[in-house]
């Protein structure tokens, strides 16, 4: 049997394409997430930067840009964060499962 | 009063360049005392990572040994020597002399260079691992014609390769002179040499382990630096930017976006150079493909932000930092009130005032450390090209043995090791402060388009990606030529014909667009043979069934 009627069966198989719906709608569901934060935060500095920098209260002179900046750095970490657990879980597993089905 | 408004004045000066791209090290440096302490440290890095070269020479023999180590790099491993690769030294000291000078504007840079790692993540991390072998041409070239995809990867992967070069070449050249007080030219040689034997005798293992210890290095002292602020002011950062805005000059103005970006189309090209041109980056895509398989690649993403993310926290403390520490300390300035060796010394004085002479000659000793890590992964990526690309698949058509292909990479190297020497000595003087920015625009523009579409559109064909990925190419290369960072800073016109210092959204719309057009309008027989092909390389994508690595083990 040669490799392409391999893939061809995956192909075919509805585990493997339910798994990439799945994952492809997660995958870009972060993506957007992180792509409107992050333009987002460019284009309050690009067309209102007087916003980022009032300060957080009256009794500091933190700006808002502050927090908004260090959230942004955080925000990465904790999405990669997210996805890896779950593609290397949930979806390794199933990746797994279709392969077996396969034979491979 | 003079005083001040001559700092003032030296601020602005020096903020301009470093504004225009702070990743790189402009401006004039002057030479300091031989720094005994520094060297000696440096010294003995060397040693250790020559130690590491001799070791990683006995295991780097066949191809796959010396561009992958072996497939053998864990994901934690391969987050550091990602973070290694990525924190350059000029980043180090630009991001905290942005942060120095102009304060908030510091922290939007950084967050610039973070956020294309998260889209790499979700949306090329794991389809890179299963189908590429040694570089991305691998994977855009999957199911196209390899010679003229080959062909044209190669050539954008070498102008990205040789203006991060240069940028590196001409930084560290003037860095050892401010740290070490050594000569620009024996600063630019040595870096030059050891570069190449890194990786002309350990291959991947060793510009690995170089990139690994590097980066141990350069967090641990930024740890240090950055706790020491804190210490300064009772671990409280209400007093931390309560006090930068007392004594900076331009007061509470740092608290807020600044000149950095002036207009919205040049923020957003600027954001999407930074963002997509990670993802195009050559000596950054062929790390993924030194671990095992999609599961260690995720993971090393994942270390790899955790890492980088940190360290841009540290740069913003260690910047508000120098404002208390180094900003208000006359020792550190000249008469005129600038801080010796310009604003880019901010984080190295800080080092002083917090760790004595000691700390001092550690950070120097880690900044040169960064900048050949960095070079490593730059020379290694660039012999790929030369080796991989160029000779075993478009001039040999496929046909090279394995021993004629790695005699030819082992040239490569050397020759780009000259050839960086020689860009470092020619551009001594220049106004290099546009090279990274170009660096990212082209794999941004190029690399970038044909990657992602190889992976994600079946339509796209050999014609479309090569017509399109050239498109991008000429693109960013003209419009940066034509922008106010080439045309009026380099050049001295009046002004610029293209207005915008970031070629990256035009020339992004003008590849994808390209790459669209002439792959729907190809209605050839090989078009539709490369369509056809799609599926195949569709199920490895997902589940790495025949992936390198997971046929080797």
């Amino acid at each position: 049997m040669s490799t392409d009627d391999v893939y061809r069966r995956i192909y075919d198989n509805p585990k493997f394409q339910a798994l990439v719906k799945r994952r492809g709608r997660f995958a870009w569901t972060l993506s957007i997430v992180m792509l409107a934060a992050y333009y987002g935060f460019v284009c309050l500095i690009a067309f209102d930067p007087k916003l980022l920098g009032q300060p957080v209260s009256s009794a500091t002179v933190m700006s808002w840009g502050i927090p908004g900046g260090l959230g942004l750095i955080f925000l990465c970490f904790i999405l990669t964060g997210i996805y890896v657990q779950r593609a290397n879980g949930e979806f390794d597993r199933i990746t797994r499962e279709i392969l077996a089905e396969a034979d491979q | 009063m003079r005083v001040l408004r001559s700092l003032i004045a030296a601020a602005a000066l020096t903020a301009a360049p470093a504004l225009a791209f702070a990743d790189s090290i402009n401006g004039e440096v002057h030479k300091q005392p031989t720094n005994y302490i520094a060297i000696g440290m440096f010294l003995a890095f060397i040693l250790l990572t020559l130690g590491i070269t001799k070791w990683a020479s006995k295991r780097s023999a066949s191809t796959k040994d010396y561009y992958t180590a072996g497939g053998s790099i864990t994901g934690f491993q391969n987050g550091l020597a990602i973070a290694g690769d990525f924190m350059s030294a000029a980043s180090f000291l630009g991001i905290s002399a942005l942060v120095f000078t102009s304060g908030f504007d510091g922290l939007i840079y950084s967050i610039g260079f973070l956020v294309g790692w998260p889209i790499i993540l979700f949306l090329m991390a794991e389809r890179l691992r299963n189908l590429g072998k040694y570089t991305f041409s691998d994977v855009a070239s999957y199911r196209l014609s390899q010679t003229p995809i080959r062909f044209l990867s190669a050539l954008s992967s070498l102008t990205v390769v040789a203006f991060y070069l240069i940028a590196q070449m001409v930084g560290a050249g003037k860095l050892i002179q401010l740290l070490f007080g050594l000569d620009y030219l024996v600063a630019v040689v040595l870096v030059g040499v050891l570069m190449v034997l890194y990786v002309l005798f350990g291959g991947m293992l060793a510009t690995t382990w170089v990139q690994i210890i590097k980066a141990v290095l350069l967090l641990s002292g930024a740890t240090f630096m950055a706790i020491m602020v804190m210490v300064s002011v009772d671990f409280d950062f209400g007093k931390l930017f309560a006090d930068a805005v007392a004594v900076h000059p331009k007061g509470v103005a740092i608290m807020s976006p600044g000149g950095l970006v002036s207009d919205p189309i040049s923020a957003i090209s600027l954001g999407l150079a930074l963002m997509f041109g990670t993802a195009g980056l050559p000596h950054i895509l062929m790390r993924f493909f030194t671990v095992s398989d999609a599961k260690e690649a995720r993971k090393s993403v994942f270390y790899a932000t955790g890492f980088i993310g940190y360290f841009y926290i540290l740069t913003f403390i260690i910047g508000f930092g120098a404002i208390l520490l180094v900003g208000t300390n006359p020792a550190f300035k000249d008469a005129a009130g600038e801080l010796l060796g310009g604003s880019n010394m901010a984080a190295v004085h800080l080092a002083k005032a917090v760790g004595g002479d000691v700390f001092l000659g550690f950070i120097s000793a880690v900044a040169f450390a960064t900048i050949l890590a960095v070079v490593a992964g730059l020379a290694l990526a660039g012999a790929s090209s030369v080796a991989l690309d160029l000779y075993s698949h478009v001039i040999r058509q496929g046909k090279a043995t394995e021993k004629q292909q790695m005699t030819v990479s082992k040239v490569s190297v050397v020759l780009l090791g000259i050839v960086a020497i020689w860009l470092g000595v020619v551009f001594e003087k220049q106004n290099i402060a546009f090279m990274v920015g170009l660096a990212f625009s082209v794999a941004a523009s190029t690399n970038f388009p044909i990657l992602f579409l190889s992976m994600y559109w079946s339509k796209l064909t050999t014609r479309g990606a090569f017509i399109g990925g050239a498109l991008g190419l000429i693109t960013a290369l003209t419009l940066t030529v034509l922008s106010p960072t080439v045309w009026v800073d380099v050049f001295h016109h009046a002004t610029a014909i293209f207005p915008y210092k970031y070629p990256a959204l035009f020339a992004m719309i003008v590849s994808f667009v390209g790459t669209w057009f002439f792959s729907i309008t190809d209605n050839s027989a090989k078009a539709k043979a490369e369509r056809e092909k799609f599926f195949a390389q569709f199920v490895r994508s997902q589940t790495g069934l025949g992936a390198s690595g997971a046929v080797d083990h």
